[in-house]
């Protein structure tokens, strides 16, 4: 008897499986997934993997104008490329770390700023009151507007001579002695920043919205019952739910950031001034105005792994984290 | 229960600096695009000394804006169509297939995203001359070139957030469209496609913004038949003289389209990272 029981019970699920229930006729069908990613596949690999292979393979060769033309034939160069890249005492290697070491206090100030300024605002603003939608959408513009038109904006304000900021600081506030130069020099540093951070916090604004969205309403009601204020509900709700939206949002906003080209190149043209010489331009003036192509790839691929190496770290270090808030 | 005074006082003095914050450019380019030269030369002016809408006149002849904004128009339209569908399929075969190989893809897709694009600017540079030398099909310089360029770009995310749209919709519902006789493709286009039109919308803005906003690529991959205003604003300063008041004009026009495209679209933007991105 027992065991008629027990055969009649439905089969266990293997664990592991997943939640999908095995549908009819799948083995059939087993092409048409690969058929449905093909156009992707093909053109991932054409626009993105055979260039960085090809990428990788230049940057062991010894790449300059004379070879451009058929690259093929130019001489191998072994490590050389990546030997310059890293020598930090000759002017090569030194002009790239230092452009690395901006990159890299620029993208934690800039992605930090743009993460605190996009969880307020939609922290403050996800609860109704008069002209909500109004200012959402004001707020989406500088995320919406073409990156040349908006970046271009600013340089006219950051003009030495006609620009808004010399101007308001300057004539108005006098706050300064002398109109300050914005797009040369040290300064050159915060005025990159302010347009990054300008331009890049409405994203943060939009992920964290949408992640709102997700809180289930009564989690507020019940805190509110208990005599939560506002401010712990911030702090005990809705802060802790947005973690791992935040933990995505956090990485995407600092490879786009790291990777940034249009800002810096729009800003302040092919020779970024030393104190904002972000790696993306650095590179690109490395291949393309000193025409070393070999040593830029060099660069680019030490770049790569560099990213691959953070993001890594940063996956196993918040994938951890999620494995043990859900064993707690 | 109506918030405490400490959060409506601190939410009114924030959200007022953050709207003078966004809107200060906006500022600057509206009424600079309306100042006569000499106001735009000088010292900068919160107000023009007399309106004109010269410069909006000015600006298609100074440089061929038009053909700029054509050239923009069909790479950016014909990269956001493509790289919509083939982001549909695949998210399609994703969210809704087993099969060997899903994990390696989907991580694959998403790692080119991490790629810094002066990684393969020249490599691709190159690729596009060979096979134009190959095969006689022009990619370098022509439009062509730069769409399949930028379809790729929007490609990676675009799968992304689908696959997490698609996962939302009831997978109970195209099954039964399955069992009534639709084929695969029948109950994608019949289903799951009209299901997740936020989704679709939102990442058709997102391919769209990519495309009409990159300057990289379109600055070393068009020639003067096939430039894209990414490239051709540039043309509004010489070597003498900088026309601001027509710069500003300019970057309004061309800024206008996706703007006013994406403020009506974004309600759907913001669904559509709700099921996708945010999972």
């Amino acid at each position: 008897m027992t065991t008629a029981v027990e055969v009649a019970k439905p089969p266990v699920r293997p664990a592991g499986g997943g939640t999908r229930r095995p549908r009819p006729g799948r083995l059939r069908r087993v092409g048409l997934p690969y058929l449905l990613l093909l156009p992707a596949l093909i053109l991932e690999l054409l626009v993105h993997l055979v260039p960085m292979v090809i990428g990788i393979v230049m940057s062991f060769k010894e790449l300059t104008q004379f070879y451009i033309r058929d690259w093929g034939t130019a001489p191998w160069s072994g490590l050389d490329n990546y030997r310059v890249s890293v020598d930090f005492d000759a002017p090569v290697g030194e002009a790239l770390l230092h452009s690395f070491l901006v990159t890299v206090g620029f993208t934690l100030l800039s992605v930090g700023l743009c993460w605190l300024i996009g969880t307020a605002a939609a922290v403050f603003m996800q609860d109704a009151f008069r002209g909500r939608g109004l200012l959402r959408a004001l707020f989406l513009v500088p995320y919406a507007l073409p990156v040349y038109a908006a970046v271009i904006t600013w340089v006219f304000m950051f003009q030495h001579d006609n620009g808004l900021v010399n101007h308001v600081l300057h004539d108005q506030l006098h706050l300064t002695d002398k109109p300050s130069f914005w797009l040369i020099g040290d300064n050159s540093f915060y005025a990159l920043l302010t347009v990054s951070v300008w331009k890049g916090w409405p994203f943060a604004f939009l992920i964290v919205m949408a992640g709102l969205q997700n809180i289930p309403r009564e989690l507020y009601e019940a805190a509110a019952l208990d005599g939560a204020g506002v401010w712990q509900q911030l702090r005990r709700i809705t802060l802790p739910s947005l973690s791992q939206v935040n933990q995505v949002l956090v990485l995407v906003l600092f490879l786009w950031t790291f990777n940034d080209f249009n800002t810096p190149y729009v800003l302040f043209g092919r020779a970024a001034p030393e104190a904002a010489d972000l790696i993306s331009v650095h590179i690109y003036q490395a291949s393309f105005v000193t025409w070393n192509f070999g040593t830029g790839s060099a660069m680019s691929v030490l770049l790569l792994l560099f990213l691959l190496a953070v993001t890594g770290v940063y996956l196993t270090l918040t994938s951890r984290n999620r494995r043990s808030s859900r064993a707690r | 229960m109506a918030p405490p005074r400490s959060f409506l006082w601190s939410r009114r003095i924030f959200l007022t600096l953050l709207t003078g914050f966004v809107l200060l450019p906006v500022y600057v380019m509206v009424s600079s695009s309306l100042k006569p030269l000499a106001d735009v030369t000088g010292e900068f002016r919160w107000l023009p000394s007399g309106l004109t809408v010269r410069p909006y006149i000015d600006i298609w002849s100074t440089v061929p804006l038009a053909r700029y904004f054509v050239n923009s128009l069909i790479v950016a339209g014909a990269a956001t169509v493509c790289s919509v569908v083939i982001a549909v399929f695949s998210a399609y075969a994703v969210s809704r297939y087993d099969f060997r190989g899903k994990r390696t893809f989907t991580v694959t897709v998403l790692s080119t995203q991490m790629f810094p694009g002066i990684l393969f600017l020249l490599p691709l540079f190159l690729l596009y001359v060979n096979i134009g030398n190959a095969t006689g099909i022009a990619l370098f310089g022509s439009r062509g070139g730069l769409i399949l360029t930028y379809l790729t770009f929007s490609l990676p995310f675009s799968v992304w957030m689908l696959i997490g749209y698609f996962d939302s919709v009831p997978r109970d519902l195209d099954e039964a469209a399955l069992v009534d006789g639709c084929g695969p493709l029948g109950a994608l286009f019949r289903i799951v496609v009209p299901a997740a039109t936020p989704g679709i919308v939102a990442v058709a803005v997102y391919a769209f913004m990519t495309a009409w906003g990159e300057v990289l690529f379109a600055s070393v991959m068009t020639n003067d038949t096939t430039r894209t205003l990414a490239v051709g604003l540039q043309g509004y300063s010489t070597l003498n003289d900088v026309y601001w008041n027509q710069i500003m004009a300019a970057s309004l026009v061309v800024s206008v389209p996706v703007v006013a495209g994406f403020l009506l679209l974004q309600r759907y933007l913001v669904t559509g990272l709700t099921a996708g991105a945010v999972k």
